[in-house]
């Protein structure tokens, strides 16, 4: 491919000069640029789109992924706990192309030029842009677990922490594994994606086994001094739902694997386990450190909580897990999709010689099963604050479910199924 | 001096608006838009999908329903929580965009 000018890219945009037409004649004022997305995950995705209508077409927006669908994480551990499949968490591009006019490329950003703006891709071939927008999630930092270094020691240990071909070879291993075993999963120390996360998978494997395996035993090795999310409302569960079956320990960091035996090594200990799920400490998707923008302890992108915008590189905004989060902002698919929200505003008004929104306002609302049908949540509010330059939390608003409950399930799914659509459809 | 002194006035009303912090344009769009994820695109949640839809609501109605949720009036699993981190001008800056969405 050949270095793309905006020009070349509007003369191959045919859809997204329909879009152009359908919306009627560019007045004043109306903000115009490219904006190349990349990652198109519920950071990424949501920007895509959200560029693309409220600019009512007049900014051109091409997407870059590697994957040729959308998977999602939320949802992904009733994949392992067996009742959903991977087609219940799985949504097509084909909405951003064909209604948003988004162009959805499918390939990597191996660099990004920031003096020069444009990003150079995997196939070959570079991209120009006005404005850039880096969604990347997390990349697994193997370095802290030795032996989880090579290929396939990876193809065995597994994370399952991004969705996808390792959530089903974690079901599998689920599968093929001996009532009487034990399954143990691995915290990292904070932060790190979806606080409640391993509490849910937890629950969900125990509910698993409850019914199909009824010896077997869930171990959580957490590196943290206590539960990171919902506490209350997870230690409940494994005291009434998972007695005997959920044994939590705290303080009990991985720092290697033995991959021939399933053994986690901690500390001052070993635990040999019949499938062993190692989530490893993570830090921004590599494209982040790759572009040079400015990492707070060489892990999460420094922004402008106005913006999205790096501290340190302009013209480059950046979303989702990658960034170094506002204080108790967690990282979550909920609150990627509000910092994409906020980005693609500030992003239009700077495309169109405004300054963005002084008072912007994020929230997080996120639901975790404890069996096949009863969920919990937790939920905050963030507005910004001039003095700190973040968006801080409201105090007095937000908290957390007042018990687990059915309908609350029931809203989970609901929840899954309008903010995928408001990413993708 | 009889010419320069409306140039002053003119550029001490400049200086006070530029300190004055000037409300966004698509405020209420973009306040509304944090909605969206459970609420729907604009407010137009998925049918069957068990929550809301707000888009087309009167916004009397729906800022009603915002004010009993946030006052503790009208009992909720979770939207007690949430209306508590917006202030009133926010909800009705919501309220009022949603009731605009056809």
């Amino acid at each position: 491919m050949m270095l793309m000018k905006r020009r070349d890219f509007l003369k191959v945009g045919a859809a997204a000069g329909a879009m152009a037409s359908l919306y009627g004649c560019a007045g004043g004022g109306k903000p115009s640029g490219h904006v190349v997305v990349v990652g198109g995950g519920y950071g990424g995705a949501t920007m895509a789109k959200y560029l693309r209508m409220w600019s009512e077409g007049s900014v051109q927006v091409t997407l870059i992924e590697r994957n040729p669908t959308f998977i999602s994480c939320p949802i992904s551990n009733l994949v392992i706990g067996g009742t959903k499949t991977m087609e219940d968490i799985t949504v097509s591009y084909d909405g951003l192309k064909n209604k948003w006019g988004v162009r959805v490329v499918q390939d990597d950003v191996v660099a990004v030029d920031a003096a020069k703006k444009t990003v150079s891709l995997k196939a070959g071939g570079s991209m120009s842009y006005d404005r850039l927008v880096l969604s990347p999630g997390v990349d697994f930092m193997f370095d802290q677990i030795p032996a989880l270094t090579s290929a396939d020691a990876q193809g065995k240990v597994l994370h399952a922490w991004k969705a996808g071909a390792q959530t089903v070879a974690l079901r599998k291993q689920l599968e093929s594994m001996k009532d009487g075993g034990v399954y143990a999963i691995s915290i990292p120390k904070a932060p790190y994606r979806c606080p409640p996360g391993p509490y849910e998978r937890a629950c969900l494997v125990a509910n698993y086994f409850k019914q199909s395996k009824p010896k077997s035993k869930v171990i959580i090795l957490d590196a943290n001094e206590d539960v990171m999310s919902k506490k209350g409302l997870f230690v409940k569960a494994w005291e009434d739902i998972y007695k005997g079956v959920i044994e939590y320990r705290n303080n009990s960091e991985v720092k290697d694997v033995e991959v021939a035996t399933n053994t986690a090594v901690l500390e001052f200990d070993k635990l040999k386990a019949d499938v062993l799920n190692v989530i490893p400490p993570h830090r921004a998707g590599d494209i982040a450190a790759k572009s040079g923008i400015k990492l707070v302890n060489n892990r999460w992108v420094d922004v402008n909580w106005l913006s999205m915008e790096s501290t340190s590189t302009p013209g480059i905004h950046v979303l989702g897990d990658a960034v170094f989060p506002a204080p108790t902002m967690p990282k979550s698919g909920h609150m990627a999709n509000q910092h994409a929200k906020l980005g693609a505003a500030a992003i239009l008004n700077m495309l169109s010689g405004m300054e963005p929104n002084p008072n912007p306002v994020v929230m997080n609302t996120c639901y975790s099963f404890v069996d096949a049908k009863q969920a919990i949540h937790v939920t905050s509010v963030h507005q910004y604050d001039a003095a700190t330059k973040a968006v801080q939390p409201v105090k007095g608003a937000g908290g957390v479910s007042a018990a687990r409950n059915e309908l609350e399930g029931k809203v989970a799914i609901g929840w899954a199924k309008n903010i995928w659509a408001d990413m993708l459809a | 001096m009889k010419i320069m002194l409306p140039a002053l006035a003119a550029m001490s009303l400049l200086a006070a608006a530029g300190t004055a912090q000037a409300a966004d344009p698509n405020l209420a769009r973009s306040l509304a838009a944090t909605c969206a994820n459970c609420h729907g695109t604009n407010g137009k949640a998925l049918s069957g999908s068990g929550i809301d839809a707000l888009a087309g609501e009167d916004k009397a109605k729906t800022l009603k329903k915002l004010n009993e949720f946030k006052t503790g009036v009208k009992p909720a699993s979770i939207m007690h929580q949430i209306t508590k981190g917006y202030t009133d001008e926010q909800l009705d800056l919501i309220a009022t965009y949603f009731a605009a969405q056809k």
